[in-house]
């Protein structure tokens, strides 16, 4: 009997585990990077290579980086959601445009769109190290003074803008 | 209209489900026969209907119908037709109605096969059936119905995964789907026996025979998950302890227990308890299986589609299954009783260390797959466990059951002899041994693990063929044991060897390079494009040459499958008994270059060489005459 009673209060420990383990996301891997400021670049314009934009020039505004490439499939799927969230208008989004060819990528832009405020050159992936980036597209949140404050891996779909992103941006715009 | 027609059967086939779930065991309960007559033609009428809709599921494969959202999702008009048919379960709509198919494929065995069995065990085995059958339809019902319609229709798929546009990916589902549901008939019939509270020996022998088949196609279909990889996903790697793979690893190592320890509970009374308890834990390690592979709470190469509604409801009926059949379990094992007392030294202990041994094993991978979930559940950071975690634990206890194969068989019920023993025994251990010592010298390198390994293989061959001799005229059961243990040491001469002796080679080759690995040279002649129905692909053209003498010619292809864009390794592998080579291609350089991974893999295909043999016993075993003649009037009187 008592036998019977662990195996049955086991099996109760792993239903609870596993009630638990549905409401965790596996693939949400914290960055360590949230909470902390936001690793300072200065990259030139992939539109006007003889411009340059520095982090600084985005201090005392919300704003969301988002890395891309023209060589990643991933980046068209999350493309859309992407303009659709520039075009929404709570927060400029910045391309980092990730090891690509400035010859491929605007041609990417013309087929595609360019919803982005302004577009840096990330061409040998110097800052990519600095934010950590290991699976491109990436979308950052930084608030008013340049604190990482959300990490997206992988392309951004609606469901993540809307429960994740867009409630984000409201807190740090109306705080 | 056809996928209607298949929604409809599904809907009849849970309200039969029910009826089935519910009026035999009531029947069984209360002696009502003709409650209890129901179960037959209830389970073979809710076969045909499954039957029915999976039809129509096919039929809406075939003929494009995209305004089908599951149809439209896993397959494409450009998709070859016998593609076409196994995308009925590329996904997790189509796959949960392969699971509902063979469900009605056992029910409607269990229904044709127990002619013998009395009526109450029949009408309880069947009807607890109904539950899980009942609990699966509903899931499939509200959560995941695969002939949902989508409007606008679209104008045509997305494709069926690239990855899953292979035979062997056709088999493998199925293959593994017999075998997880399966085990739902050993744990019915576990069930009825303790709603009935007569736990015997009649009950283990009804037991043996599907347990036994279950587990062999869950043996096949683990090798073909297994073969699947190693060539389809282009690198080699046969097995990555993901947790989709422990997830079914789990339910063949407690089958593998059950049916040993079934063996003890049918010969000699004993082990009941523990033998009722296997049957629940092999079946509730299917579902869990289930869960884990659908909910989404673990991360795995095996992604489906993930949604926690569903998790929830996987979770629901693992609950009700696993949860009603323990309590049960604790409220009647106090009744269940011991069988025979047995010396330190007899066949039950051995068989005792194997179970133990084994579900051990089992526990580890167990722990090794949740403990990641556990440690996230805690909010103490996120973490994967790995080959090394696995590979430590599971080898340590694995060899003392090998070595305890060879024993097993050879030693007396209730009482053995050690001196007997190793006077059978000791040419096998000499020979072993010397194998072991000598064997790896051939291979140019002596390791002191492969030594062992390699002993122990060459221990269980000859004890087995030992046993053999002893028993010149043994039943198919006996002969099929044997079987399966020569597929064991089969299967663990490969893996020693393979992953002793494997070698590679990651270079960059332009046409005309070649390129010498483990005697061969690879010479990459040309790389050309050729167009396939549904993908692009850039193939070489790589001769290899032993000695001078040429061997064979490898067209190793990377392939772009334009619906979805996705690239695509096919590697190019030229099998043989002792050796297989394998030949990747990489990425273009600029410059007309290519990377190419050259790798030979000794002994590779004896893996699952050595799991079809496994199988082929499974199957001599569960042929055996006495499970099909009635029970002989000894047996009867002991039910009675």
């Amino acid at each position: 009997m008592n036998r019977a009673l662990w195996t049955l209060g086991a099996f109760v420990a792993l239903l609870a585990l596993l009630a638990v383990g549905l409401r965790l996301n596996p693939r949400e891997v914290p960055s360590p990077l949230i909470g902390k400021p936001a690793p300072p670049f200065e990259l030139p314009l992939l539109t006007e290579p003889d411009k340059r934009f520095s982090h600084k020039d985005m201090l005392g505004k919300v704003w969301i980086m988002n890395v891309w490439a023209s060589w990643c499939p991933p980046c068209l799927v999350e493309h859309p959601v992407v303009t659709q969230l520039a075009r929404a208008g709570m927060a400029p989004v910045v391309g980092l445009n990730y090891k690509d060819a400035r010859d491929e990528a605007l041609p990417w832009l013309k087929r595609n769109g360019d919803p982005y405020h302004l577009i840096v050159a990330d061409v040998d992936g110097r800052i990519g190290i600095d934010y950590g980036v290991y699976g491109v597209p990436e979308t950052y949140v930084i608030d008013r003074q340049g604190i990482i404050r959300y990490k997206h891996i992988g392309p951004l779909t609606a469901d993540v803008v809307e429960t994740k992103v867009e409630p984000l941006l409201r807190e740090l715009n109306g705080g | 209209m056809i996928p209607e027609l298949g929604q409809f059967a599904l809907a009849l086939a849970l309200a039969v489900a029910v009826v089935q779930a519910v009026l035999p065991i009531a029947g069984a309960a209360k002696g009502n026969a003709a409650w209890m007559a129901v179960a037959r033609p209830a389970a073979q009428a809710q076969a045909l209907l499954v039957a029915f809709a999976f039809g129509c599921l096919t039929y809406a494969f075939v003929a494009n119908d995209f305004s089908v959202a599951y149809v439209a999702a896993h397959s494409n008009s450009a998709l070859p037709l016998h593609y076409r048919i196994a995308g009925v379960w590329g996904g997790h709509e189509g796959s949960l109605l392969l699971w509902a198919l063979m469900l009605g494929v056992w029910m409607t065995a269990a229904s044709v096969f127990s002619s013998h069995l009395p009526d109450e065990m029949t009408a309880r085995v069947l009807g607890v059936m109904g539950v899980v059958s009942a609990g699966f339809l509903a899931f499939m019902l509200f959560t995941s119905n695969p002939f949902d319609r989508q409007f606008p229709p679209a104008m045509d798929g997305r494709d069926l995964n690239p990855l899953l546009q292979d035979p062997g990916m056709v088999l493998h589902p199925p293959m593994l789907y017999m075998g997880y549901v399966g085990f739902s008939v050993a744990y019915a019939f576990a069930v009825s026996a303790l709603l009935s509270g007569k736990l015997d020996a009649a009950w283990a022998r009804w037991s043996r025979p599907w347990t036994t088949v279950a587990w062999m196609f869950l043996t096949v279909g683990i090798a073909l998950g297994s073969g699947w990889a190693y060539y389809e996903l282009g690198w080699g790697g046969w097995w990555f302890w993901d947790p989709v793979e422990n997830a079914s690893f789990m339910p063949w190592l407690v089958g593998t227990t059950l049916i040993h320890s079934l063996a003890v509970t049918e010969k000699r009374g004993g082990f009941r308890s523990w033998t009722v308890l296997l049957a629940i834990v092999a079946f509730g390690l299917s579902l869990l299986g289930t869960f884990l592979v659908r909910s989404g709470v673990l991360t795995s190469v095996h992604a489906f589609a993930v949604d926690p509604r569903r998790g929830v409801f996987i979770l629901g009926i693992f609950t009700v299954l696993i949860g009603g059949a323990l309590v049960l379990y604790a409220w009647r094992t106090s009744r269940i009783g011991l069988g025979g007392d047995f010396a330190p030294v007899s066949r039950e202990s051995f068989l005792l260390a194997n179970n133990v041994l084994l579900a051990a094993a089992a526990g580890a991978v167990f722990l090794g797959t949740l403990y990641p979930l556990v440690i996230d559940a805690l909010g103490a950071g996120k973490l994967s466990v790995g080959p090394p975690y696995f590979e430590t634990v599971f080898v340590p206890l694995m060899a003392p059951a090998l070595f305890l194969m060879g024993v097993g068989p050879l030693a007396r019920w209730k009482h053995a002899s050690i001196p007997e023993l190793a006077v059978l025994l000791r040419w096998a251990l000499a020979v072993s041994l010397a194998v072991g010592l000598l064997l790896p010298l051939a291979f140019g390198r002596w390791h002191a693990l492969t030594g062992f390994a390699l002993a122990l293989a060459i221990w269980i061959v000859a004890a087995a063929l030992i046993s053999l001799k002893k028993r010149p005229r043994g039943s198919r059961a006996h002969l099929g044991m044997v079987v399966a243990h020569i597929g064991v040491a089969v299967f663990v001469v490969g893996v020693t060897l393979v992953k002793t002796y494997e070698s590679d080679k990651d270079l960059r080759m332009k046409p005309g390079d070649s390129v010498f690995l483990a005697g061969y040279v690879f010479r990459l002649d040309e790389v050309g494009n050729v167009k396939g129905p549904n993908y692009v692909a850039a193939r070489a053209r790589i001769s290899v040459t032993k000695s001078g003498e040429p061997v064979t010619v490898m067209y190793p292809e990377k392939r772009l499958y334009v619906v979805q864009n996705m690239p695509m390794t096919e590697a190019a592998i030229d099998p043989g008994p002792t050796r297989d080579l394998y030949v990747s291609l990489g990425d273009p350089f600029e410059d007309g270059a290519w990377l190419v991974k050259v790798q030979h893999k000794p002994f590779v295909d004896w893996i699952w060489g050595g799991c079809l043999i496994m199988a082929l016993g499974g199957l001599l075993a569960a042929s055996d005459r006495r499970y099909r003649v009635p029970l002989p009037l000894r047996a009867r009187a002991q039910v009675a």
